[in-house]
């Protein structure tokens, strides 16, 4: 396992270095695939493991500043820390786990992957989310799933206020309380094919916890279209 | 965009390391703030002496005979003095100064000493030897000027009331017309600037009753617009983040302290921070702290 140290490197090198991995001679994505390697004193410093795209393994020994593994796509980035500001923003696959809590706007415009939460995330967790799958062990906050247009975000925790505003066809399960729901997002059933997708999520990210205990939230569709109606309130 | 830095000790044996860690804290924000950069100590709350920071554009001059003028101790570094005297005699000096306008009262006190000015945090704090100030709180900030000009003034911290002082991470949308507000009720605000606006009607409701947490409070409600505002007293230090809550905040806490940074990065060099109690303040929900 190779070892960053970002007290004696200067971070592009160190991104640079992680984006080099498993591309090179063996061709795009392949070479060596499986690598596995760690980022020493992360201190908070801004952008850690960004941009990378081979099947690596990334650690991170610490708490990271904001846009850690953003734009991620097939790497595996573990923080073993708290994630600041815009944690996975963008990213279009692989997994990153933050193993204490993440800051706002954690996973937002995320196309695909995982990002798995195990302390809380803040406010705008999953904001603009299209494709995503998001699993947070606790809690989030508010104007969480703003305009999330598809992916899965599943809360073991509470959720703060305005969950899921201009929603489009993500989709919400938590299983705490929600602190009120915002402009068209609604409750819906739960049926089996939803109890299955979250229970396959649930085991995804390491989270012991009942799908029956949750709820499912989505669009209720009406602010899709115009309505006539309020042609007057313009 | 702006940094803030906190710190408030709880442990005494830490109080002579407050300006080195909050001098470290700060140059770590540069990045958030290059624009200027100010600092609130508070120290000697209890020697009986009131403090008087002042500030000149032309201190050589303007600070030369104030010792003698004001019959009193004066200190003076870089472009600011800091003169004490007894409690009792603070009045008479401050009647003295408003006779002076070419120098600025910047905050009075029994415990507050405020050192802000235009230039990059490092060299701000080198200029004023803010690593060897001890102290039991103090209040950093970085400055990237949006609402007012870059000018001493303009810079943070700002102090509308004695041993007050107010920093700000935001914009407030509102400042014009709370300052009209203000000034019907005789608050007097001296610069363009939003923040100070905030201050002064933080001042405005302790003096009619509030004490600084329901005068936050009732700051969710008055004041508009996007702010992260830490807070110090003579004895007390507060956070409050708008209800929106887009400008970042870290508090952590120990037996030791309690430490406020825009970013973790700010606060990796405190001692004991990796078994802190690291946290994200939540919106519209005051934080205070007292000795």
């Amino acid at each position: 396992m190779e070892t960053y140290d970002l007290t004696a490197m200067e971070l592009r090198a160190v991104n640079a270095a992680l984006q080099a991995k498993g591309g090179g001679e063996g061709g795009e994505g392949g070479g060596g695939s499986n690598q596995t390697c760690e980022v020493i004193n992360p201190r908070g410093s801004h952008a850690i493991a960004v941009g990378l795209n081979a099947p690596i393994e990334v650690t991170v020994e610490g708490s990271t500043g904001y846009y850690c593994a953003g734009m991620n796509q097939q790497a595996t980035i573990n923080v073993t820390g708290s994630a600041g500001p815009g944690v996975a923003e963008n990213m279009m696959s692989g997994k990153v786990v933050i193993n204490g809590d993440a800051s706002q706007y954690a996973g937002a415009t995320a196309h695909g992957g995982l990002l798995v939460i195990k302390g809380n995330a803040s406010s705008r967790c999953g904001i603009s989310m299209k494709g995503v799958d998001i699993v947070v062990h606790g809690n989030i906050g508010h104007m969480s799933a703003f305009m999330a247009q598809s992916g899965n975000l599943v809360v073991l925790g509470d959720a703060g206020d305005a969950l899921g505003d201009s929603l489009y066809e993500a989709h919400i399960f938590v299983r705490g309380e929600v602190k009120s729901l915002g402009a068209d997002c609604i409750q819906k059933e739960m049926r089996s094919e939803h109890i299955e997708k979250l229970a396959h999520l649930l085991k995804q990210a390491e989270a012991d916890a009942d799908p029956k205990d949750f709820r499912r939230y989505g669009s209720a569709r009406q602010l899709y279209n115009f309505d006539i109606d309020n042609a007057g309130d313009y | 965009m702006c940094g803030i830095v906190g710190l408030f000790l709880k442990d005494k044996a830490l109080e002579p390391e407050l300006g080195g860690l909050l001098t470290d804290m700060l140059v770590t924000m540069s990045d958030r703030g290059p624009d200027s950069a100010g600092i609130a100590v508070y120290r000697g709350a209890d020697d009986g002496k009131v403090k008087i920071t002042l500030q000149s554009s032309n201190p050589e001059q303007d600070f030369e005979n104030l010792e003698a003028d004001l019959n009193t101790e004066v200190v003076r570094i870089d472009s600011h003095a800091i003169v004490s005297c007894p409690a009792d005699h603070a009045d008479t000096i401050l009647e003295q100064l408003s006779a002076m306008p070419h120098l600025r009262v910047m905050s009075t006190g029994d415990a507050i000493e405020i050192y802000k000015e235009v230039g990059l945090p490092k060299s701000v704090a080198e200029r004023f030897n803010i690593h060897q100030l001890q102290g039991s709180h103090g209040i950093g900030h970085t400055r990237m000027a949006t609402e007012s000009a870059v000018t001493t003034l303009g810079a943070h911290p700002f102090s509308t009331g004695p041993d007050q002082c107010l920093v700000h991470n935001g914009s407030l949308s509102n400042h014009n017309s709370l300052r009209r507000r203000l000034a019907r009720q005789g608050v007097n605000v001296i610069t363009q600037n939003d923040t100070e606006v905030a201050a002064a009607y933080l001042t405005w409701k302790m003096q009619n009753g509030c004490d600084l947490g329901e005068a936050l409070e009732a700051g969710i409600s008055d004041l508009d617009g996007f702010y992260t505002f830490v807070v110090g007293t003579r004895n007390g230090f507060g956070v409050l983040r708008d209800p929106i809550a887009c400008k970042p905040a870290v508090l952590a806490e120990t037996e030791q302290y309690v430490a406020f940074g825009s970013e973790y990065r700010a606060l990796v060099n405190l001692p004991g921070i990796e078994q802190a109690n690291v946290w994200e303040p939540e919106p519209a929900t005051v934080y205070f702290w007292e000795h």
